[in-house]
């Protein structure tokens, strides 16, 4: 089979549209064009059993009650949601919040917004394998303790936290527990009960639905978590969530992940077998390239590899058929690289020369082999022109050295 | 990010891509940037003493495409100019040249501070009495 330029390998940033998914949307854009809000005619009433079926779809694949599913307009607004509706709602019992620094920046600035009124914020730090540890957790609990919140699995080098244990803990102490499942739901189990969840962030467009969708999901009983409002108006969603219903969104939402639950299984063994056929292809024919982030508690599509003495833009330049991403960040002004990867313990140098990789659904094995021969060639040239790598094979420790022009960067 | 044409042509054929003899007495030296900050470049002339003319250049860039593209086109201009002339090598002029957006900039910062540093280090091995060390010509913008 002939491959198809440029290739997509970028299913963690985003996904395309599954086919299924657009063909049960398309009814509801034009002759199903209803308000789920309208109680007195047909238009509404079709509209408002999509949303309901597609609630039943989202709950059924966590375990959740469809009562317990808020939409939203996606995973940033749920955890804004998440965070902040229980910060004030809980204001009286505390005024702590527990996170980790390799979170997703909706959590991050939302903390950061809510220190700004007072609220105080643990940023725990994560071990070498990019995972939390649970005795710091614990340490880090106060009588003022609210909200702990924590990702099911990382958007850059796919690790995933122990929820399950974290859910345990937060229980004890008669914590919630806010999980952002961006990366994990539709991709592993993720069950709400045996994990212990009490809120969790689910976004349409990371798991082939559609961008401008999301949910919150939001435990009812055991306990019974509520939140503040951030978007007032028609109290659609049970109050927590005003303004009509995305219906289309909602539909392409619900069916996305009833094919996720319809295959899970099979997908995951599928991308967990391309993955290690992209990781064996690449790494057995470089030296000094190491993956970051625990292999064992790993998302299955995910990998992220530090191309050492390569800068990774200039990898992204010579691999442009091939969408990827790059943890340096030298096209800001502050050359800051990836801030997920110096949690890590990373050093800045490895860090500027990493690359993340996402198999999704629709990538094949010739893709995975052309993109890992497209990566190596373009690493051994940009290696025969880097002086690091020179100095290195001259037996140079390059990290030891002291950079002339390093302090006025 | 799109690049420019010269960028990706630079990148795609860097000239004078190499390494000179480092212990020649001719031969001067310039090793700029940190690894931490995402950019290196060696940069490398071979100067007749006689004529005062940059013989030959090379290079070696750790870095993005137009910080690649900036230390292939600055070897590319000194070659065969004196080393007053190559002195005079602004990295508004590379900027020019190569269309760089702001945010690329200290690439061209970077590639200047190469040429001086590489001309200092040869004119120390002259015993040059006008030798001054390497001046980074705006630090502060990287």
């Amino acid at each position: 089979m002939a491959i198809k330029l440029p290739i997509y390998m970028d299913n963690h940033a985003t996904t395309p549209v599954d086919p299924r998914v657009l063909e049960a949307m398309l009814p509801y854009f034009t002759e199903k064009f209803g308000n789920s809000a309208s109680r007195n005619h047909e238009f509404g009433w079709v509209a408002e059993e999509a949303v309901e079926n597609a609630r039943g779809q989202i709950a059924k694949l966590i375990n959740a009650t469809p009562k317990e599913i808020i939409f939203t307009s996606g995973a940033t607004e749920s955890t804004n949601l998440a965070i902040k509706g229980a910060a004030e709602m809980y204001r009286e019992k505390g005024n702590h919040i527990i996170t980790q620094v390799t979170e997703h920046k909706a959590t991050l600035d939302t903390c950061k917004r809510l220190e700004k009124y007072g609220y105080e914020v643990t940023y725990l730090p994560v071990q070498k394998d990019g995972r939390i540890s649970l005795d710091e957790l614990r340490k880090a609990i106060t009588p003022k303790t609210i909200l702990i919140s924590i990702m099911y699995a990382n958007n850059e080098i796919g690790v995933v936290q122990p929820i399950a244990e974290i859910g345990k803990i937060a229980k004890e102490k008669g914590i919630f527990f806010h999980v952002d499942g961006v990366q994990a739901v539709g991709k592993i189990p993720v069950d709400v009960q045996k994990d212990g969840i009490d809120l969790m962030s689910i976004s349409g467009h990371k798991i082939y639905g559609p961008k401008g969708i999301g949910a919150l999901y939001v435990r009812r009983k055991n306990p019974r978590v509520q939140l503040a409002a951030i978007i007032d108006g028609g109290g659609h969603e049970r109050g927590m969530r005003s303004g009509t219903l995305n219906v289309t969104g909602i539909v392409g939402l619900g069916k996305a992940c009833e094919i996720c639950q319809n295959e899970m299984a099979a997908e995951s063994e599928k991308l967990r077998k391309l993955r290690e056929r992209l990781t064996e292809r690449i790494m057995s024919r470089l030296d000094e390239t190491f993956i970051n982030g625990s292999m064992e508690h790993r998302l299955p599509h995910n990998i992220n590899i530090s191309f050492a003495f390569v800068e990774g833009e200039s990898l992204l330049m010579g691999i442009n058929d091939i969408a990827v991403s790059s943890g340096s960040a030298c096209t800001s002004a502050t050359l800051e690289p990836s801030y997920v990867l110096k949690a890590l313990g990373v050093g800045e140098d490895l860090a500027h020369t990493s690359i993340r990789f996402g198999i999704g659904r629709f990538n094949t094995a010739e893709e995975v082999d052309y993109v890992a021969d497209r990566v190596v060639e373009t690493v051994q040239r940009l290696r025969e022109l880097s002086p690091l790598y020179e100095m290195a094979k001259e037996g140079v420790d390059v990290s030891k050295m002291t950079w002339q022009t390093a302090a006025e960067h | 990010m799109a690049y420019s044409d010269k960028v990706i042509e630079h990148y795609n054929n860097p000239r004078n891509v190499g390494s000179l003899d480092k212990k020649d007495p001719n031969v001067g030296t310039g090793l700029v940037g940190a690894p931490e900050c995402g950019d290196v470049m060696k940069l490398q002339m071979k100067v007749n003493p006689d004529t005062r003319i940059i013989e030959e250049a090379k290079f070696k860039t750790f870095g993005c495409g137009s910080a690649i593209a900036s230390s292939s086109l600055a070897t590319e201009w000194v070659k065969g100019k004196t080393v007053e002339e190559a002195l005079a090598i602004k990295n508004t002029d590379i900027v020019r040249e190569l269309s760089l957006p702001p945010v690329k900039i200290h690439c061209s910062v970077l590639a200047e501070d190469a040429i001086k540093a590489a001309l200092s280090d040869w004119k120390k091995k002259q015993g040059d009495a006008e030798a001054k060390p390497a001046e980074p010509a705006t630090a502060a913008s990287h």
